[in-house]
């Protein structure tokens, strides 16, 4: 059967037209998108405890109610994994709860964090009849999807799965990741055994050092990990491909199979006057040191920096993370400067909510030219180039252009650069014979993400640059399924 | 988890560690480096290789008690774990027989400084150390150095041991004396600021280890970042060792200083 004719004898089955026959299409439209509860704004900028609160059981089959079960879903080609979302939705609407959960697994390895950092509003809910056709508020199959993964997790009944009887073949992850992670678990699944090799002292990647407690609490990351675990996935951590050991040396130890997840962790600078003042920073460093080093915490040793007027230089998910991060570090004045409008900010469009209800200010159209520093090379002020909007670029993004001489000075004592980051070179430069391209991304198969090495896959943001985790998670998962073919030819 | 398997103190402020590693002691080079943390709420802080053996798996760290985190270090004890330690890092040192070489170290760049000098001695170059320090209790490994080099010169502050002066004033006598072919320079970035400058003038090639603020060790922060050759760099893949010429050393300076209270404030608290 193809994808569609499955996707059809599946909504076909008694239940679903039974429960798309139970309410007309009018009691659904009728029904308003429910509201996330939050933590209040001026508490959970004092806080680090995750701000959505999450849905109740009784607004969850509610939402469900709104999904129309459309017989040529949008949503589903908007997900980038494709996940059977109508499906999941009518499994909430008719309580079971667990069965979406089910739902979703068989396609997201990571339901729970999908759920809270997956930009929605550009994938599923931008194609949903009811922002595409109905001119209102899409279903919000986000919370949905967070919802039936926790109630799964608290309900203490989260489903192991079923792993394949051992073969004894080897396979080396290198990096843990959402790509490295989801890619582990279904080679275990497959009955591999599966060594996961990681630079940090924790697992997890960009879910751990990156992305805040706020937004997504390391004990969900750490659910998933358990799970790998308990499925024979074995982890080592303080390894680093190309340093503690070769790919030469794995291919000694027997393994057989290798895939490539070591992300974009690497910052970028723009090269401006007084960028390496004291105080001025990349995001990667910043987060690192809070989320990973737990600087915040007095009972830490790793100091960070607390900044009163702290500008951070970017517009997407990092930028975000940081200054919301600040705010709860006590920065009196949290800024993002950006140098295109709002409309063309990569962050996802909750972060930017959260943000502003935070008490965060936007200078967009504001490009920093110049930091500033004290006698004693710590960063005071900034000088910012005024930016218009003129023609789109190859992005499709209208591109900035500075207003000549028009020239701010602000008072900063903290910045965060936070304009992107690239691919680590130690991976591709350790394993000869990899097609690297201009970037510094690792050249796949697009359909099977082989590398130009037999046996050697990769997937993630080593391979798309900085993207997101559903990219990551899909792309584990797909090697998965090309590399066991591989094996067993 | 690396179990220490054994303690040396040097000095009552050195201490040197074999610890269990087998994987870096087989893939290290020399100036190559490690970082480690101690405790579950510790920072992580690099320390060179100073020697490994492939067949024990072990490496050997020295370390010097500056603040907090080398002070934990220094406490622990054979049998105990250091928490987590990852390495091989950073460029090993080029080394290769130009002739003479001067080691000149001073404060926390001497035990950073053992292994290069003995791979300089190995290759076959002669080696002239000089150390450095304020007064007599604080030099440090002066007999650990003396095994490595062909000659040992101390320079102290006040006189007190040694001959009397900077370490500018040691260098530039030998460079008066003989033909130096290469001057290797780890410790303060401001002593190295002074010899850079000194061999500048006499033209001899001149590389500083650079001792900065890292955090991960894998290019993934820029914590390590300076300027060399007005690029930046970042000391952590790029060095740490660099033409000294083309270092920017007051940037170095004055970053180094980047977490100075917040440090005094580690400093205070209890260790345990
Ligand atoms: C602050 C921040 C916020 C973000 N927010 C969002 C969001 O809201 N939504 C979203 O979809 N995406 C978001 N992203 C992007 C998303 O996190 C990444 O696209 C995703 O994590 C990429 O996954 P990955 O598995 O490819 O790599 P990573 O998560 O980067 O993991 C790679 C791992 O490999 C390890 N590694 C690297 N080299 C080696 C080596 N040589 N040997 C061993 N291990 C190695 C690294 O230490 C790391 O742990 C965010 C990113 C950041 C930084
Ligand atoms: C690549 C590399 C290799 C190193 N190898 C060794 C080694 O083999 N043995 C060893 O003892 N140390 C070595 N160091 C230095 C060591 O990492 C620091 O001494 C240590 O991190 C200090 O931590 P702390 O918490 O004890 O002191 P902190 O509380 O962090 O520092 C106390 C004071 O010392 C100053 N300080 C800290 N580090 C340095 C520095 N590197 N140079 C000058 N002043 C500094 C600080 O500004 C502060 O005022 C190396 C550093 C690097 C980057
Ligand atoms: S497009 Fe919207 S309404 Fe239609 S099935 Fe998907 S979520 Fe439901
Ligand atoms: S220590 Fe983080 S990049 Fe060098």
């Amino acid at each position: 059967m193809t994808k569609e004719e499955i996707l059809k004898a599946e909504r076909d089955e008694t239940w679903r037209e039974q429960l798309r026959k139970g309410k007309k299409a009018k009691e659904r439209t009728d029904l308003q998108r429910v509201k996330m509860h939050e933590q209040d704004a001026e508490v959970r900028s004092h806080n680090n405890k995750e701000v959505n609160l999450g849905l109740t059981l009784e607004e969850a089959m509610t939402e469900a109610q709104r999904c129309l079960d459309c017989p040529n879903p949008g949503c589903i080609s908007g997900c980038p994994v494709e996940i059977n979302i109508p499906k999941f939705i009518k499994n909430i609407e008719r309580g079971e709860i667990l069965e979406a959960a089910k739902t979703l697994k068989e396609t997201s390895a990571l339901p729970a964090v999908c759920g809270r950092v997956c930009p929605q509003e550009k994938q599923c809910e931008q194609q949903c009849v009811y922002t595409m056709k109905l001119g209102k508020e899409s279903v919000a199959i986000g919370y949905l999807e967070r919802f039936a993964a926790d109630y799964e997790r608290e309900s203490g009944q989260m489903s192991v799965p079923a792993v394949a009887p051992a073969n004894g073949i080897k396979i080396a992850v290198i990096g843990s990741g959402p790509a490295g992670l989801s890619f582990a678990g279904d080679m275990a699944k497959k009955g591999y055994d599966v060594t996961v090799f990681e630079a940090l002292h924790q697992i997890g990647g960009v879910l751990k050092y990156g992305i805040p407690e706020f937004r997504l609490p390391n004990h969900i990351v750490d659910v998933e990990i358990e799970n790998l675990k308990s499925m024979g996935v074995q982890f080592l951590t303080n390894c680093i491909i190309g340093k503690t050991i070769s790919y030469d040396d794995l291919k000694e130890e027997g393994f057989q199979g290798i895939f490539v997840g070591s992300g974009a962790g690497l910052p970028r600078f723009m090269d401006i006057p007084g960028e390496n003042l004291i105080g001025v920073m990349s995001s990667n460093e910043y987060l690192t040191r809070v989320n990973l080093m737990d600087a915040a915490n007095p009972a830490s040793d790793t100091p960070v920096l607390i900044g009163k007027n702290v500008a951070i230089i970017g517009g997407g998910n990092t930028a975000m993370d940081s200054v919301r991060t600040a705010r709860r570090l006590g920065a009196e004045r949290a800024m993002i400067v950006y140098r295109r409008s709002e409309d063309e900010m990569p962050a996802r469009i909750e972060e930017v909510k959260h943000a502003k209800e935070e008490g965060v200010e936007f200078m967009t159209l504001h490009n920093p030219i110049e930091y500033i520093g004290d006698e004693k090379g710590h960063v005071r002020q900034m000088k910012l180039q005024k930016m218009a909007l003129g023609e789109p670029d190859a992005s499709g993004r209208r591109s900035p252009v500075e207003i000549p001489g028009a020239i701010e000075t602000i008072d900063v004592d903290e910045v965060i650069v936070s304009i992107g980051v690239s691919p680590n070179p130690l991976v591709p430069e350790n394993i000869k014979g990899l097609n690297i391209s201009r970037k510094g991304t690792i050249i796949v198969n697009e359909d099977t993400m082989s590398s130009a090495i037999p046996g050697v896959y990769a997937g993630g943001d080593i391979v798309r640059g900085g993207a997101t985790v559903i990219l990551a998670m899909g792309d584990g998962r797909k090697a998965a399924a090309s590399m066991d073919e591989y094996l067993h030819q | 988890m690396n179990k220490i398997i054994r303690k040396e103190y040097f000095s009552e402020n050195v201490v040197a560690l074999e610890v269990e590693a087998p994987l870096i002691a087989r893939s290290r080079k020399p100036g190559n480096f490690i970082i480690l943390r101690v405790g579950e709420l510790g920072e992580r802080i690099p320390l060179t290789i100073a020697s490994a053996d492939k067949e024990k798996g072990t490496i050997t760290l020295v370390i010097q008690k500056i603040g907090r985190s080398s002070s934990k270090l220094c406490e622990l004890n054979e049998g105990d774990y250091i928490t987590d330690m990852v390495g091989p890092l950073g460029k090993p040192t080029h080394i290769e027989k130009v002739g003479t070489v001067i080691c000149a170290g001073g404060g926390v760049g001497v035990a950073p400084m053992l292994p290069i000098a003995e791979a300089y001695k190995k290759a076959g170059n002669r080696v002239i150390t000089v150390l450095a320090a304020r007064s007599k209790d604080l030099v440090i490994l002066e007999d650990k150095m003396r095994s490595f080099s062909d000659e040992v010169v101390v320079m102290t502050d006040d006189g007190s041991y040694g001959k009397k002066g900077l370490i500018t004033n040691g260098v530039e006598e030998i460079i008066n004396r003989e033909k130096v072919d290469l001057v290797v320079t780890i410790g303060p970035a401001v002593m190295m600021k002074f010899v850079s400058l000194l061999t500048k003038k006499y033209n001899v090639p001149t590389v500083a280890s650079l001792n900065t603020i890292m955090v991960d060790g894998t290019g993934m922060c820029g914590a390590c970042r300076i300027t060399v050759g007005g690029k930046t760099r970042f000391v952590c893949v790029d060095g740490p060792e660099f033409d000294a010429h083309e270092v920017n050393f007051d940037e170095m300076l004055m970053r180094l200083g980047a977490y100075k209270e917040e440090e005094q404030l580690e400093k205070n608290k209890p260790t345990h």
